[in-house]
């Protein structure tokens, strides 16, 4: 295994516990269970939670409403004091830092955008987006032009001069993506972005956010109730369940091999063809067997599945140097497409 | 398991609160049979008084208030640097000198001194030109309803003759109204910042509200001296506590999400208040700001008291003649002028978003309406010297209501005279009288065993405890005996107003046509300022508790019919079905689903009316009660502090005590009815 580059953004037994004392609570005790918490009248939000998140991905934080999900994503961003724990940024623990020092990497190296979008009702959306810039005290000519080149990233220019109460949903929070890209953050936080909005947008935005990440390529957080969503935008997703992170990994792991029935639940909903890659259903090449073709490893079965069927024959299956390194049958791809686990 | 243990516990108890009532009773009728026994107990306390003198002739809580007033205008207060005889001067010097320079615009015209020992006298703004701008600024804000709304407000002024107090009333209310503002919202923000601020500010703001008016007349006119300078400065106090509430209130529900927006962009704290927290309470804060507005208004007569003139002034000033249509006409005056104040700042918070520009605009283009707005006053105003009509609405063509308004009292008092005065005398005999030598006859340590009973009932210790602190200070200040006129004047005024109004609420809830035309006639007898009540009252029963009662119960008959009603429509329309298609009748409803339902309601609605009557009341010792209101009133005209803060404090005490007692027996209704 090649040795791989530190995480950008990664947290160690991070604690959030709600109630009195609960500092002293977690330093005297170890193998803290629900039962600990309530005789102590403290309220478990966040749990021994470890993330690590790479450059470049996107990492999506995927639990049901009160799994502390968005409370873990405040820690990360310190917006809420974890109890007990590490929050490490580019190499620093962002606990030890000052509060002017939190500032300083707020201001340039964090964006986070809000579930219900957080525009300023008297701001225009030249002045929304600009606002980060003109907090830091960049003069109004500079502000206004980086300010653009965002508005236009996200598809809103012509509307530089609209207030936020003239704009449907998915254009508000278009202004909030940009808002929270003006400052080129290295991490870009994304809470619950598209929950507000309707089925139909929300699919365009998903689109959209996809087209954008393309182009800048961010190391992302992103908090979201809906699987299908994380499935959909994820590199990584880690499932929280009260408080507790239950499983980190690959959507098609978490679909080949669920911790627990609490994730195989969501997973049963899926659709596996849309997940599942042929490298995961492929068996051995055998040598002298005729193919019908020839796909990549990392192809979702749902993207072969016609062109296989059709052929009636087994496809090789071949790694990014063109090795052939198992073959795909009709039988496999089958199964994906009509049965559920 | 957990119910019946509810249940036998709940019969364990179900005798106690009967037995301590009885108990009381008993007590208390002992001690009075045996009246002469135990004279210390029947008798109310004299003024609590000590030896030992600190602070000069300090020897009693009176006196003592008086001796720090003294100690502060002398010349050994020092607030660093000044003394603070030359910090209530400095803050005088604030006031006074805006004041002037509206005034003179407005009202009286600048006089200019020229070479020679003569002086030129410029015109102030021009009646004609201000009417014309605020129906354009009307129409700008919203529609030509309100454009037309306004014009007549203000013509109203002109052509009743009222141009010229109005304009001085308006100078103090210009001046009073953005000291409030800002300072109420600094105060506000520092609440907001500091929670051990705002714990600090909470009770002297329920205090500074409850404590009525004149009170505060006593020191604000020691330290600032009669003119409108105290007159603004009274005001300002009156009208500020509204705005820090509302301010503190606004920036707590501002969306936690713009606050983490904020932090994540990293402001500072200063960029978070006023870039981001500021901007997005506004709406809120638009709301303490017309609220400052309304209440400065509110003042506007009781400030003439210490020097504001104006229509504050005329009123107070027919009072006196007794003529009641000048009265009533100035009344209005100030009524009106609340009404464009409102009516415009309310329109200028909800305007329509301003349409997004496709060109940046010029300064020219964005400040157009401005410079015509100006422009129209500039040249009225210069066209006044030389043609009369726009310097002031011509005197012959000036209307008066007054001759009318006299005639009818006067038609009045001679038809219905003897009607009247039988009414008057039964009332008076058979109610007022009886109840009046029954509280006045009631042993104190009987009426505090009382309090601190229902304090416990109601709820518990600390309920308990501060209710029997509040009467404690009525005691030993020596009020008691006056303090027992207040509750009976305010009693019977506030059962007399709750029975009248909750009919009227009952009744009204079941047309809606009634509803509408009842909920316009509340809200102006809201509006009207509360001496106007006094004026036909005093006329047709001339001065004396009669007359004070008949005003008050008016005064304070709005909350009382608001609440019910609200307290009714409520109610789900669910239930309401639910009892019909039990085969309730009309009179089972009322009787058994909706008033049960409305009783919180309907017992906050008698809470108001009670704080209503007690402000009234206040002012109905102009027209010679002999209550804590007349002690106030006295204690204003010798400006003597000490006696008004007292008397002042104990009608806030005794507003304190029903409060509490009353909220605390709706709280625990509603509790029980699981709403």
């Amino acid at each position: 295994m090649d040795s791989k580059p530190d995480p950008i953004l990664s947290c160690s037994e991070v604690w959030k516990l709600f109630g009195r004392n609960a500092q002293q609570f977690l330093k005297e005790n170890k193998n803290i269970t629900d039962d600990m918490l309530s005789d102590n009248g403290l309220i478990g939000a966040v749990r021994d939670a470890n993330i690590e998140v790479d450059e470049g991905e996107i990492f999506i934080i995927m639990g049901l409403s009160g799994s502390g999900k968005s409370t873990l994503l405040r820690c990360l961003a310190r917006l809420i004091e974890p109890t007990s724990g590490q929050v490490m940024f580019e190499g620093e623990n962002l606990l030890n830092h000052s509060e002017k020092q939190m500032i300083q990497i707020r201001r340039h190296k964090m964006g986070m955008v809000f579930q219900h979008f957080a525009l300023m009702p008297h701001l225009t959306v030249l002045g929304n987006v600009a606002f980060p810039l003109e907090v830091q005290g960049i003069d109004r000519s500079e502000r206004e032009n980086r300010a653009l080149e965002v508005i236009e990233l996200v598809g809103l220019q012509g509307r530089e001069s609209y207030y936020p109460r003239e704009l449907s949903g998915g254009q508000q929070q278009r202004v909030g993506i940009a808002r929270s890209l003006s400052v080129e953050p290295k991490i870009w936080f994304l809470d619950e972005p598209f929950s507000a909005l309707d089925p139909l947008i929300r699919r365009e935005m998903q689109d959209e956010f996809l087209r954008i990440q393309s182009v800048l390529n961010k190391t992302i957080v992103f908090i979201t109730h809906d699987f299908n969503e994380a499935v959909r935008l994820a590199d990584r997703i880690a499932i929280m369940k009260d408080g507790a992170i239950i499983q980190i990994g690959t959507p098609e792991e978490l679909v080949i091999n669920p911790a627990d029935d609490y994730v195989k639940e969501f997973t049963n909903d899926l659709s596996r063809a849309k997940v599942l890659s042929a490298r995961t259903m492929m068996s051995k090449p055998e040598p002298d067997a005729q193919v019908g073709g020839r796909v990549s490893s990392s192809t979702k079965i749902q993207d072969l599945a016609e062109d296989l069927i059709k052929s009636e024959l087994p496809f090789h299956v071949v790694d990014k140097d063109d090795n052939v390194i198992g073959q795909l049958t009709r039988d496999a791809v089958v199964d994906v497409l009509v049965k559920q686990p | 398991m957990n119910s019946t243990v509810g249940l036998s516990s709940r019969h364990k108890f179900a005798y106690t609160w009967p037995l301590a009532w009885g108990v009381a009773f008993t007590v208390v009728a002992f001690i009075w049979i045996g009246g002469d026994l135990w004279q210390w107990a029947v008798k109310a306390p004299k003024e609590l008084t000590w030896k030992v003198e600190a602070l000069g002739s300090c020897t009693s809580v009176r006196l003592c208030v008086t001796g720090f007033f003294k100690f502060m205008v002398s010349n050994d207060a020092y607030i660093f640097p000044w003394t603070f005889k030359e910090f209530t001067r400095f803050v005088a010097a604030c006031i006074e000198f805006p004041y002037q320079i509206i005034r003179s615009f407005l009202a009286s015209g600048f006089t200019i001194p020229l070479s020679g020992g003569e002086s030129w006298q410029s015109p102030p703004i021009s009646w004609l030109g201000l009417t014309v701008v605020l129906t354009a600024v009307a129409y700008r804000l919203k529609d030509w309803k309100l454009a037309l709304m306004v014009f007549l407000c203000v013509a109203y002024l002109a052509v009743f003759g009222n141009w010229e107090s109005a304009a001085i009333t308006l100078s103090s209310i210009a001046v009073a109204v953005p000291i409030g503002i800002v300072f109420g919202a600094l105060i506000g923000i520092l609440g907001y910042r500091y929670e051990k601020f705002e714990r600090a500010i909470t009770p002297i703001l329920d205090l500074m509200q409850t404590v009525p008016i004149f009170a505060y007349l006593v020191p604000v006119l020691f330290l600032f001296g009669f003119g409108p300078v105290s007159a603004v400065a009274a005001t300002v106090i009156y009208a500020m506590p509204p705005m820090v509430r509302i301010t503190m209130l606004a920036l707590k529900t501002v969306p936690l999400e713009i606050k983490e927006f904020g932090k994540m962009v990293g402001c500072t704290k200063r960029q978070m208040t006023w870039r981001v927290l500021i901007p997005a309470a506004a709406p809120g804060l638009m709301v303490g700001v017309n609220q400052v507005i309304m209440l400065s208004l509110n003042m506007v007569i009781i400030a003439s008291m210490i020097g504001a003139g104006g229509l504050g002034f005329d009123v107070l000033a027919s009072l006196r003649r007794q003529a009641i249509g000048d009265g009533l006409e100035a009344g209005i005056a100030i009524t009106l002028i609340a009404i464009v104040l409102d009516r415009l700042t309310q329109a200028w918070a909800s305007r329509s978003p301003a349409p997004h520009h496709e060109t940046k605009p010029t300064l020219l283009q964005k400040h157009k309406n401005l410079l015509l707005a100006l422009l129209i006053l500039a040249g009225t105003t210069a066209i006044s010297f030389v043609a009369p009509f726009f310097a002031q609405w011509p005197e012959q063509f000036e209307i008066s209501t007054g001759q009318f308004w006299n005639d009818l009292i006067k038609w009045i008092n001679i038809n219905f005279f003897d009607e009247l005065e039988a009414v008057k005398v039964f009332l008076l005999l058979n109610v007022l009288k009886p109840v009046k030598a029954f509280l006045l006859a009631l042993p104190w340590p009987g009426v505090l065993l009382f309090l601190a009973l229902a304090g416990l009932q109601l709820g518990g210790i600390r309920l308990a405890i501060l209710v029997v602190s509040c009467a404690s200070f009525i005691l030993i200040t020596g009020q008691w005996t006056k303090a027992m006129i207040t509750v009976y004047l305010c009693g019977i005024s506030v059962i007399i107003a709750a029975m009248i109004g909750i009919t009227i609420g009952v009744i009204a809830s079941r047309y809606p046509v009634l509803k509408r035309s009842v909920l316009v006639f509340i809200d102006t007898l809201q509006t009207l300022p509360s001496f106007v009540y006094l004026l036909p009252v005093v006329m047709l029963f001339r001065v004396g508790d009669f007359s004070a009662m008949v005003a008050v119960v008016l005064y304070a008959l709005p909350p009382a019919v608001r609440y019910t009603l609200y307290g009714i429509q409520q109610i789900s329309p669910s239930l309401i079905e639910a009892a019909k298609t039990s085969g309730c009748t009309k009179r089972q409803l009322l009787t058994k689903v909706q008033f049960r339902l409305a009783w919180p309601e309907i017992m906050l609605g008698v809470n108001q009316t009670v704080m209503f009557a007690l402000s009234m009341l206040v002012i109905t010792a102009l027209v010679g009660t002999r209550d804590l209101g007349q002690e106030v009133y006295i204690a204003l005209t010798k400006a003597d502090t000490g006696r008004g803060l007292v008397a002042g404090l104990s009608v806030a005490f005794i507003a304190i005590i029903t409060d509490r007692l009353i909220s605390a027996a709706a709280k625990k209704r509603k509790q029980a009815l699981g709403l």
